[in-house]
């Protein structure tokens, strides 16, 4: 079935089975690979996307379910050639290693921050539940702080 | 990168058919491995294998390993830098590629003995030859900075301002020695005359490499020791790094599989009609050992293999479970191993841990394309001329036919090394079927936690002797499971110290996981000591210190790392420290955990103290981050990892009963290293093997339960009373 979804402020038209994860729209229909395929079952979080500001595990979002919504990615976090306070908080404390669990970690921590401007660790520990196997999260927690202290 | 003939070989007459006869005169006479360039590398400006100066004045430096998040890169780029005197901002990173003139033997040279200067030209040479001969360009064994870093970058790093000085030299019309490097420009100072690194390079790369150019002073060190961000984050926080899994190649179709959950099991039947109709769906592959649906979106072949109902064998192997493994392992280790009679008091105990998942964060995946008696391949490897072999083989072609792409890996941890690579092999048979379609092979998370190379599963049986005094006189222990001298090494002075192996087979697939055979030993071996202490009535960590009189790097290590985390200081009730000292990979580390333990039982560890001694840190920051990853990595296997076996197949699918920690469940990590001039040793492994003993010595101390068997959340820890 034809949808539509805003992806990154652009209205896209895809043409995809009505099951299908919003993660697969966004990577194999159209070329939006730096949302990452980790678990399949909203466990792990490095599909993380914003839905209307919300993250969602987009594994398990049907790509039905946000037509007409607006998607943000990775790559549509921050105006081309800029980046959001978050990733430059990445940047600055060297939190990524391999990589891969990071667009979806960023993506949460920046919908988190959006709710929670100034968020106890409680908060941090309760809503960023990501996995990240690299174990940076010494580093998550660090660029976070950093992040609300502007 | 230039065009490649043979002729550099030529000259190596006593290296016959690929094989290795390198005699003395062979050693004394053979090509420098630094001098395997191109044949246009005057033109291109490649001054050794390692680096080429181009016009824009930028050093391009060829790494032969991969990043997966360790810092590698960056880390070797830093390491030639320095040698040459460049500018960092005048520097790039490229991962070298996989062809043969790459193949790296570095990650021997650690482990050699000190091979007289004359030698080493022929030895590096003739291993270069060997690893060229078996395809061999891996990453692992925490062997980057101490193997390549060292006796590769290092070097080539030297030579290669060697070769611009005298170049720079010709061109001024001076002697060499008045000539001096600084920010890739070299300057004579009496005539005022310089030249950038880029205008000389031409020149410089007709000089013949110099075979052993005199290598820096490391307290003149200015781009080593210094924390530089690593290249690859950037790309890594926008979305654009492309990880294997992120490799598209124009009209590919996307393969899924149900794999033989029995590892060594065939595919006996498939009905292939139920994927067939479904939308999207090209064709259903039949493999030796899987089933696969190539369909035109992953999400069409995945949701299509999952509608068949695939019958595989078990290979025999249907009766084993963990319980019957443990079992073997049990009969195999026998008595406990006996000491001397003398002893004042004998003490024993048996530990156990699992078998472990890799659980890389990007699941396995594999693009390739087959066409004709050529392939192409692209995908995150540790080892990508192995990855080519693999292919090869596979497909029955010659190696020269089939090129492999190397991209970035969401996570190795010996996942992705040489002799593992089953996705490569599965994705080329699939493409073969589908030839000349290219075709993306990904794994789902329940074929790649079921279908690893798994941190083998252990036990172990010790029994120690204490004297009167409580001094101990022995450490016996027996093990089944695996181990090597450097994982059963304690280098504490007890007078009897004997570890044996003991065999017990099982089927289950192994491999290398991040620490080796150190995760399962280092775990065993200072969980005893911890034991022996506290029998002998003495605090764990004076206990360890006097024992390390003649072991000053260790005693360092314990004391700093004790101190840090003010060890012997009150607690609240129900907390406790517990600490571990291991050294592995060339690296000495010591943990402190501090954990507190509720009344109901729940676990929680608060702080971790971490102090290492890997000689010279070439990357502080970068460095640090192994520290805390590898705590992270090694408290997650401790606190809940396990892969169980039950009717032959791994019980564990995702990540819901697969666990891992998140960040909650993160201690505090406090880090720092030991500062010295000593030669790097490894970082990516060595944090790994303390954290468990520090964890289960630290419940010890906050609640007198004894954990030996690992993961610690199969046991209650409700405190003695």
């Amino acid at each position: 079935m034809a949808i539509t979804i805003t992806v990154n402020g652009q209205a896209r038209s895809v043409d995809v089975d009505p099951d299908t994860p919003l993660l697969w729209t966004l990577r194999d229909t159209l070329g939006l690979t730096g949302t990452k395929f980790g678990c399949g079952i909203a466990e792990c979080g490095a599909c993380t996307v914003l839905v209307d500001g919300r993250a969602e595990r987009s594994c398990m979002f049907p790509a039905a379910n946000a037509e007409g919504a607006s998607v943000t990615t990775i790559e549509g976090l921050a105006p081309d050639g800029s980046l959001h306070p978050v990733q430059q908080a990445w940047i600055t404390h060297q939190v990524p290693q391999c990589g891969y669990c990071q667009s979806g970690m960023i993506m949460a921590v920046a919908a988190f921050l959006d709710q929670h401007p100034h968020p106890t660790d409680e908060e941090i520990d309760a809503s960023i539940t990501n996995i990240c196997r690299c174990g940076t999260f010494a580093r998550v927690r660090r660029a976070i702080h950093a992040v609300v202290e502007g | 990168m230039g065009k490649w003939t043979r002729r550099a070989f030529i000259g190596a007459g006593t290296l016959v058919g690929g094989g290795f006869v390198l005699g003395v005169s062979g050693l004394a006479l053979a090509p420098s491995r630094h001098s395997v360039v191109s044949d246009d590398a005057a033109e291109t400006g490649e001054l050794t294998t390692w680096i080429t100066v181009t016009p824009d004045n930028f050093v391009t430096v060829l790494v032969p390993h991969c990043e997966m998040g360790q810092g590698t890169q960056t880390a070797l780029a830093m390491m030639a830098a320095e040698e040459m005197d460049a500018d960092w901002n005048l520097v790039r990173i490229n991962e070298a590629p996989a062809l043969d003139n790459y193949a790296t033997a570095y990650m021997a040279r650690p482990m050699m003995p000190v091979i007289p200067t004359p030698f080493v030209r022929g030895v590096d040479y003739g291993t270069y030859r060997l690893a060229r001969w078996f395809g061999f360009q891996a990453t692992g064994g925490s062997t980057a900075v101490r193997g390549t870093g060292v006796y590769g970058m290092t070097v080539a790093g030297a030579a290669a301002r060697e070769m611009l000085v005298a170049a720079a030299a010709a061109r001024f019309g001076v002697s060499a020695s008045e000539c001096k490097a600084a920010s890739s420009r070299i300057m004579h100072a009496a005539s005022g005359k310089s030249a950038s690194f880029g205008e000389l390079a031409k020149a410089a790369a007709k000089i013949s490499v110099p075979t052993s150019p005199a290598v820096k002073d490391p307290g003149s060190y200015t781009i080593r020791r210094t924390a530089r961000p690593r290249r690859d984050i950037p790309a890594k926080v926008n979305g654009s790094a492309i990880y294997g899994i992120d490799f598209t190649v124009p009209g590919m179709l996307y393969a899924a599989v149900e794999i033989a959950p029995v590892y060594g099991g065939k595919l006996v039947s498939v009905d292939a009609t139920p994927a067939e109709s479904m939308p999207g769906v090209k064709r259903v592959v039949k493999l030796d050992e899987a089933v696969a649906v190539v369909a035109d979106s992953y999400w069409r072949a995945r949701r299509a293999v999952l509608a068949l109902k695939p019958v595989f064998d078990d290979a025999g192997h249907g009766s084993v479970s963990s319980a019957t493994i443990f079992a073997a392992f049990d009969t195999a280790l026998g008595a406990a191993p006996e000491l001397s009679a003398q002893a004042a008091q004998v003490i024993t105990a048996d530990y156990r841990v699992p078998f472990l998942a890799h659980a890389t964060m990007e699941p396995m995946a594999c693009t390739a394309r087959v066409d004709g008696d050529h392939a192409e391949v692209w995908a995150g490897t540790q080892d990508p001329l192995n990855a080519r072999s693999t292919a090869a083989k596979a497909l029955k072609m010659n190696v020269e036919n089939v090129h492999v792409t190397n991209l970035l890996l969401g996570g190795g941890f010996g996942r992705r090394l040489p002799f593992t690579f089953d996705y490569v092999d599965m994705a080329v048979r699939i493409a073969k079927a589908m030839a000349p379609t290219p075709l993306k092979l990904v794994w789902s998370r329940e074929n790649d936690i079921q279908h690893d190379y798994y941190r083998p599963a252990g036990m172990a049986r010790f029994a120690g002797a204490l004297d009167a005094n409580g001094a101990p006189l022995a450490i016996r222990s027996r093990y089944a499971g695996g181990g090597d001298g450097e994982s059963v090494f304690m280098p504490y002075a007890i007078p009897d110290k004997h570890a044996e192996a003991k065999d017990a087979a099982h089927p289950i697939r192994l491999g290398a996981w991040r620490s080796v055979l150190n995760s399962q030993h280092g775990f065993f071996k200072e969980s005893f000591v911890d034991e022996l202490a506290h029998a002998a009535g003495k605090d764990p960590y004076l206990f360890r210190r006097d024992l390390l009189g003649d072991e000053p790097r260790f005693r360092a290590v314990l004391e700093r790392v004790a101190t840090m985390a003010g060890w012997g200081t009150p607690l609240p009730g129900g907390e406790g420290r517990g600490i571990a000292l291991t050294e592995s990979f060339g690296s000495i580390v010591g943990e402190v955990a501090h954990v507190a333990v509720a009344p109901d039982g729940t676990l929680r560890v608060k702080h971790v103290y971490a102090v290492v001694d890997c000689g010279d840190v070439v990357n502080p920051d970068s460095a640090l981050a192994q520290v805390e990853g590898g705590i992270i990595f090694g408290l997650s296997a401790a606190l809940v990892g396990e892969i169980t076996i039950d009717a032959g197949r791994v019980v564990q699918r995702n990540f819901r009963d697969h666990q891992m920690i998140r960040l909650a469940a993160a201690p505090r990590i406090t880090a720092e290293f030991i500062k010295t001039d000593r030669r790097p040793g490894g970082l990516g492994e060595p944090c790994v093997p303390p954290i468990a003993p520090a964890v289960a010595n630290a419940i010890f101390a906050a609640t007198g339960v004894r954990v030996r068997d690992l993961p610690i959340k199969n046991q209650p820890l409700v405190r003695n009373t």
